[in-house]
C-alpha cells in the first residue's frame, strides 16, 4: 500500500494494513517523533494529523490512511511552508515559554494544538482545554502549553493581519 | 575526591558513542540544532578534563554526566560548567554521559545532582578555565595570575591582549589536568550563568520530534521483545504454549526468561518473551501466548485488607525511633486531644515513556542503550549478569544513556535493561525490550502503601506538649533483601522522625510491615505519606484549638533554631547525606515558606460558602516547601480553583527549572490527592492504563503560582521537595470547604472529583 507521509510517498507491505499507523511510522519508516504512551488512545503521545485532523496513530490501522495526507511532528513545520529548519509558530512558542520537561509527550501536544489553531485561530482557555484534554503530560507542563498556544495564536493572527 | 583524567581523542569519541557505527538513531532527519543533546563535537576538538571539549573554532561540548528525565539537569550541569569555565553559553552543546565511574556519582535520584555535587560540577568547569588560562600565560610567557578568562577569551590583564578560547584549544589540551581541589572557583558575585535563566538545552529537538529516548533506538537487524511477566511477584512460569504466537507474521522466537529467585532486587522477574522483527508483531504475538503460572506465596496479598491491618498496627505501641520526656502514663484530656490514622495507597510513577532498553552482544562486548537514572549501577548488574569481573572487565560492557521520557524514580531500577541483555545473549542478536503501558502499571516498583498514626494534646499556649506518631509501611529494603519489614533510617527521616516541633514529651515509633510487591522510590519517597499525615494532623489540631492552621504551624515550630534529631535519639539521621552547617535544618526557613505561601495566596481572604483554602508544609532533600490550595466543594463534588507553592531551595541554579518542577509537583499532587491509586487483589495489580490509574489532564489544572524564595544558602533539592505538601493542602482545603475530613486517599473514594 502507498502512504503519503509529510508529502512523501512511502510503500509499505499490504500485510501491514492492520498494523497501527504509529508502528508503521516508527518501525518501518523511522519517523519516531510520534510516541507510544498507552496503545489505547488514552494519552495522545502518538497524535498525528490525517488530512489536518488530529488522530491517535496508536489505534489507527495503516490501511485507514491510504490515500490520505498524514502529517507527523517531523513534517509539521513544512506543512505550513516553514522549510530549511524554520519552525511552526507553535514550536517557536514552546521554546519561548520553556514548555517541555521530559519532552516525551510534547510532539503529541503540539500536533493537537496545531489542529486546534487551524480551526480556531483565537481559542479561549476552555477551547484549549477541550482540544488538548486527550493529551497527557505526567511532568505537568499544562499551564505553559496553554500560554504557548495563546502566544502562537496571537503571532499567527498578527502575521495574517499584516 | 574523584580523580579527574585527561581523555585521549579516541576515548572521547567512544564516550559519545561515535565509534558505534551500527547505531541508527531512528530518525534520518538532518541538521542537529544548536545546543542539541547528543550533539557531536568537532573531531578535532580538544579535551579539557573529562567533561569539556573545545574545538579550534571555539565550539564547546560539555558532557552532562547526570541523567535527564525532565528535571532540566542537561541544562543546569552545563550551565554551571560553562559559568566556571567562562564559556560563551551560545557556543555550548551538550552530550549525555554514558556509565563511567570516572565521572563520579551518576545515580540521579534523591534530588541530589546539585545539592550534593554542586562543587564537583563547578570544579569541572574551573579545570577547563585553568588549562586555557595556563595555555595563554605560556604563550605570552607571563604568570597565570596575569591572565583571566572572560567569555570565550583569555585576556592579558596587563596589556589587554586577548586570545580566543578556540585558538588555545590545542595548547591547552597538551597541559596536565590540574587537581580539582586546587583550581580556584568563582565567588558568587562573579556568576554569569548560575542563578540566571537560560533556554533549555535540547528544546529545539523536542519540539521537532528529534529528541532521542530509549524507545526510539533502532539497530539494523534488531528484534523487538514483548514480555509476559508473572502477575504476582515471586511467581514462576509453570508451562507455556507458543504455538499460536509463533504463527503471527513477524514473530521470530518465543523465549522463556530464566527464573529469578526472591529477593527480586532490581533484576527482572522472569516471564516469557515474544521476539519479532517489529513492535506490533511482538505485541500481537504475545496476545496469542498461553502461559500457566505458579503464582507463589504473594498471591494471598490484598491491598484492602492489608491497609486495614496497617491501620490497626499503628494504633499499637511500636519501636521508638526518636523521643523525649514521658508519654506512656500521660492522661490525655479528650477535650484537647486529637487522634487520627491517615492512609495512602500504593502509587505508580506512570512516566509517559514506558521502560525500554536495547542490547547487543558482539565480539565479547555488550553494548546497551537505555534510559536509566542509575547507569553505573546498571553497568555493574550487567557485568554480573554476564559473569564478568567488574574490576577487570569494565570495558566489556558499554552503557549508553538516552533522554528519559519521565522517570520519577522508576528508572532507578535497571530490570528492563537486564531483560534486553538476557535476550541479546540468548539470541545473539540486537534486542530492544519494550514495555507496554499495561506492563508498566502491573510490574512496577511501587510507592509503599502506608498508615500513619498521630495523637497530640493541645496545651494552654495553643501548641502541644504530648505527641505520639507511628508509621507502618512495607519498606524498600524488602525489594533487595526479601526480609526487611522496618524502614531504614534514611526512610524514617523523610518527614517522620525528623519532625521539627518544640515538644517536651513525644515519641516517634515504627511498626513492622512485610512487603508483597516490589517497593521502590517514588518522587519524594516516604515524605509523601508522612507529609500528608503531618500536615493534615496540624490542620486538625488547629481546628481543635480554634486557631488558624498557619498559626498552629508557627506555634509548633517555635523559635528560630537549628534542628538536629540525633540529639533526641534518632542516631541514624543524616539530613539526606548532608550533615554540614551549610545544609543545617532551620525553623526560620520553615516559617518563611509557610508565611510566604499564606500571604501570597491571601488565604485569609473571605470566600463564598463552599470555598476554602488549605495549607501544608514539608521539608525534604535540604529544601523547604509549603503549598496552599483553594477548592470549592458543592454537592460532594470537588473543584480545585487555585494552587500555590513556595519553595526555598537555597541557591537556584536555573530558577525557571525550579518553577517548572513546582508546577509539575502541583499537578502530580492533584491526581495523588484526588484520584489515583494502585490496588492489589490476590497479589496482582488491578490497574492497567490511564483509564484506571488516572493522572491529571489539562482541564483539571487550575491557575498555578510558584513563589521562589531568594536564597544564598547551599543548594537544596528541587525535583522532589515540591510534591509532599501539595497533597495535604488539597485535603485540608476540602475539609475547610465542606467539613469532610479525608484521612484515606484518594479523595475520590468519598467525593466526586
Amino acid at each position: 500500500m502507498q502512504l503519503t507521509i509529510n508529502g512523501q510517498q512511502h510503500t509499505v507491505p499490504d500485510s501491514e494494513g492492520s498494523t497501527p499507523l504509529l508502528w508503521v511510522l516508527r518501525d518501518h519508516l523511522g519517523l519516531v517523533g510520534a510516541k507510544y504512551g498507552c496503545g489505547v488512545a488514552q494519552c495522545g503521545a502518538c497524535t498525528v494529523h490525517v488530512n489536518g485532523s488530529p488522530v491517535r496513530s496508536c489505534v489507527t490501522p495503516a490501511s485507514a490512511v491510504v490515500g490520505q495526507q498524514v502529517t507527523t511532528i517531523e513534517g509539521l513545520a513544512a506543512s505550513v511552508g516553514k522549510t530549511d529548519g524554520r519552525l511552526h509558530a507553535l514550536q517557536e512558542a514552546w521554546i519561548e515559554h520553556d514548555v517541555a520537561q521530559c519532552g516525551y509527550c510534547q510532539a503529541g501536544q503540539i500536533m493537537s494544538a496545531a489542529a486546534l489553531l487551524k480551526n480556531n485561530p483565537k481559542p479561549t482557555d476552555a477551547d484549549i482545554d477541550n482540544a488538548l484534554a486527550g493529551n497527557l503530560c505526567r511532568c505537568g507542563t499544562y499551564i505553559r502549553i496553554r500560554k504557548a498556544i495563546h502566544a502562537a495564536a496571537a503571532r499567527l493572527n498578527e502575521r495574517a493581519a499584516s | 575526591m574523584t580523580p579527574i583524567f585527561q581523555v585521549t581523542r579516541r576515548d572521547f569519541l567512544a564516550q559519545l558513542g561515535i565509534g558505534a557505527g551500527a547505531l541508527v538513531l531512528g530518525t534520518s532527519l538532518p541538521g542537529i540544532s544548536a545546543a542539541a543533546v547528543n550533539a557531536q563535537p568537532n573531531p578535532s576538538a580538544a579535551a579539557l578534563g573529562y567533561f569539556v571539549s573545545l574545538s579550534p573554532d571555539g565550539a564547546v561540548n560539555i558532557i552532562c554526566h547526570r541523567m535527564e528525565m525532565g528535571q532540566g539537569i542537561n541544562t543546569s550541569v552545563p550551565q554551571i560548567i560553562a559559568d566556571e569555565m567562562e564559556a560563551d553559553w551560545s557556543r555550548v552543546t551538550v552530550s549525555l554521559g554514558k556509565a563511567d565511574a570516572r565521572y563520579g556519582d551518576q545515580s540521579t535520584g534523591g534530588s541530589a545532582s546539585i545539592r550534593k555535587f554542586f562543587t564537583h560540577i563547578r570544579q569541572m568547569g574551573a579545570i577547563a578555565r585553568d588549562m586555557l588560562e595556563q595555555a595563554a600565560a605560556n604563550r605570552w610567557k607571563v604568570e597565570k595570575s596575569a591572565v583571566k578568562a572572560q567569555q570565550h577569551f583569555v585576556v592579558n590583564t596587563k596589556t589587554g591582549e586577548k586570545i580566543a578560547f578556540g585558538d588555545l584549544a590545542a595548547d591547552a589540551a597538551k597541559l596536565p589536568v590540574p587537581n580539582a581541589d586546587w583550581v580556584k572557583l568563582k565567588s558568587a558575585n562573579e556568576f554569569k550563568l548560575i542563578g540566571k535563566d537560560v533556554k533549555l538545552i535540547g528544546h529545539q529537538d523536542i519540539v521537532q520530534g528529534k529528541a532521542v529516548y530509549a524507545q526510539d533506538i533502532q539497530l539494523p537487524g534488531m528484534l523487538i521483545a514483548s514480555i509476559e511477566r508473572p502477575p504476582v511477584v515471586g511467581g514462576k512460569v509453570k508451562k507455556f504454549d507458543a504455538t499460536e504466537a509463533k504463527k503471527v507474521a513477524g514473530v521470530v522466537d518465543v523465549i522463556k526468561l530464566k527464573d529469578r529467585p526472591l529477593p527480586v532486587d532490581a533484576r527482572p522477574v522472569s516471564g516469557v518473551a515474544v521476539l519479532a522483527t517489529n513492535t506490533w508483531a511482538a505485541i500481537e504475538g504475545r496476545k496469542k501466548l498461553k502461559v500457566e503460572w505458579d503464582l507463589g506465596s504473594n498471591a494471598d496479598h490484598n491491598s484492602a485488607t492489608y491497609k486495614q491491618a496497617l491501620t490497626e498496627k499503628v494504633q499499637q505501641p511500636g519501636k521508638v525511633v526518636r523521643g523525649k520526656g514521658k508519654i506512656d502514663d500521660h492522661q490525655y484530656n479528650p477535650e484537647r486531644t486529637v487522634e487520627a490514622v491517615y492512609t495512602m495507597p500504593y502509587h505508580h510513577h506512570m512516566s509517559m515513556e514506558t521502560p525500554a532498553a536495547t542490547a547487543i552482544i558482539k565480539d565479547g562486548k555488550c553494548t546497551v542503550w537505555t534510559g536509566t537514572q542509575t547507569p553505573q549501577w546498571g553497568k555493574g548488574l550487567i557485568l554480573g549478569e554476564l559473569g564478568l569481573d567488574p574490576q577487570k572487565d569494565g570495558d566489556k560492557v558499554e552503557v549508553n544513556t538516552t533522554l528519559m521520557g519521565g522517570a520519577f524514580g522508576r528508572k532507578g531500577k535497571n530490570d528492563f535493561t537486564l531483560e534486553a541483555v538476557e535476550l541479546a545473549k540468548v539470541t545473539g542478536k540486537p534486542v530492544k525490550v519494550i514495555w507496554s503501558r499495561e506492563d508498566d502499571v502491573r510490574h512496577g516498583f511501587y510507592h509503599s502503601i502506608a498508615a500513619n498514626y498521630c495523637k497530640a494534646e493541645i496545651n494552654e499556649k495553643k501548641s502541644a506538649d504530648f505527641w505520639v506518631q507511628r508509621v507502618a509501611h512495607p519498606p524498600i529494603g524488602w525489594t533487595f533483601d526479601g526480609k526487611s519489614d522496618i524502614p531504614a533510617d534514611m526512610l524514617l527521616q523523610q518527614g517522620f522522625a525528623d519532625i521539627p516541633f518544640v515538644l517536651n514529651n513525644f515519641s516517634c515509633e515504627v511498626q513492622p510491615a512485610p512487603a508483597h510487591v516490589r517497593i521502590g522510590w517514588f518522587r519524594a519517597v516516604q515524605n509523601l505519606h508522612n507529609a500528608f499525615a503531618l500536615s493534615c494532623f496540624v490542620d486538625e489540631l488547629a481546628v481543635k484549638a480554634g486557631i488558624s492552621t498557619r498559626q498552629m504551624w508557627l506555634n509548633l515550630l517555635g523559635e528560630d533554631r537549628i534542628i538536629d534529631p540525633r540529639k533526641e535519639g534518632f542516631t541514624g539521621w543524616t539530613n539526606y547525606d548532608q550533615l554540614n552547617d551549610d545544609h543545617a535544618v532551620d525553623t526560620r526557613r520553615m516559617k518563611q515558606v509557610i508565611n510566604t505561601v499564606a500571604d501570597k495566596a491571601k488565604i485569609e481572604q473571605k470566600l463564598p460558602a463552599g470555598e476554602a483554602w488549605g495549607i501544608a508544609y514539608s521539608n525534604s532533600f535540604n529544601s523547604y516547601s509549603a503549598a496552599a490550595t483553594k477548592v470549592r466543594v458543592k454537592d460532594k463534588k470537588v473543584e480545585v480553583l487555585e494552587m500555590h507553592t513556595a519553595i526555598d531551595c537555597g541557591l537556584a541554579i536555573t530558577p525557571d527549572r525550579v518553577r517548572s518542577q513546582m508546577e509539575g509537583a502541583m499537578i502530580m499532587g492533584l491526581s495523588i490527592a484526588l484520584s489515583s491509586q494502585i490496588t492489589i487483589k490476590n497479589g496482582a495489580i488491578e490497574q492497567s492504563n490511564f483509564h484506571d490509574y488516572p493522572v491529571s489532564r489539562m482541564p483539571e489544572v487550575p491557575p498555578l503560582h510558584v513563589h521562589l524564595i531568594p536564597s544564598n544558602h547551599a543548594p537544596g533539592g528541587v525535583g522532589e521537595p515540591g510534591l509532599p505538601a501539595v497533597i495535604p493542602s488539597i485535603i485540608n482545603a476540602i475539609y475547610h470547604a465542606s467539613g469532610i475530613r479525608i484521612r484515606d486517599l484518594p479523595a475520590k473514594n468519598v467525593l466526586t472529583v
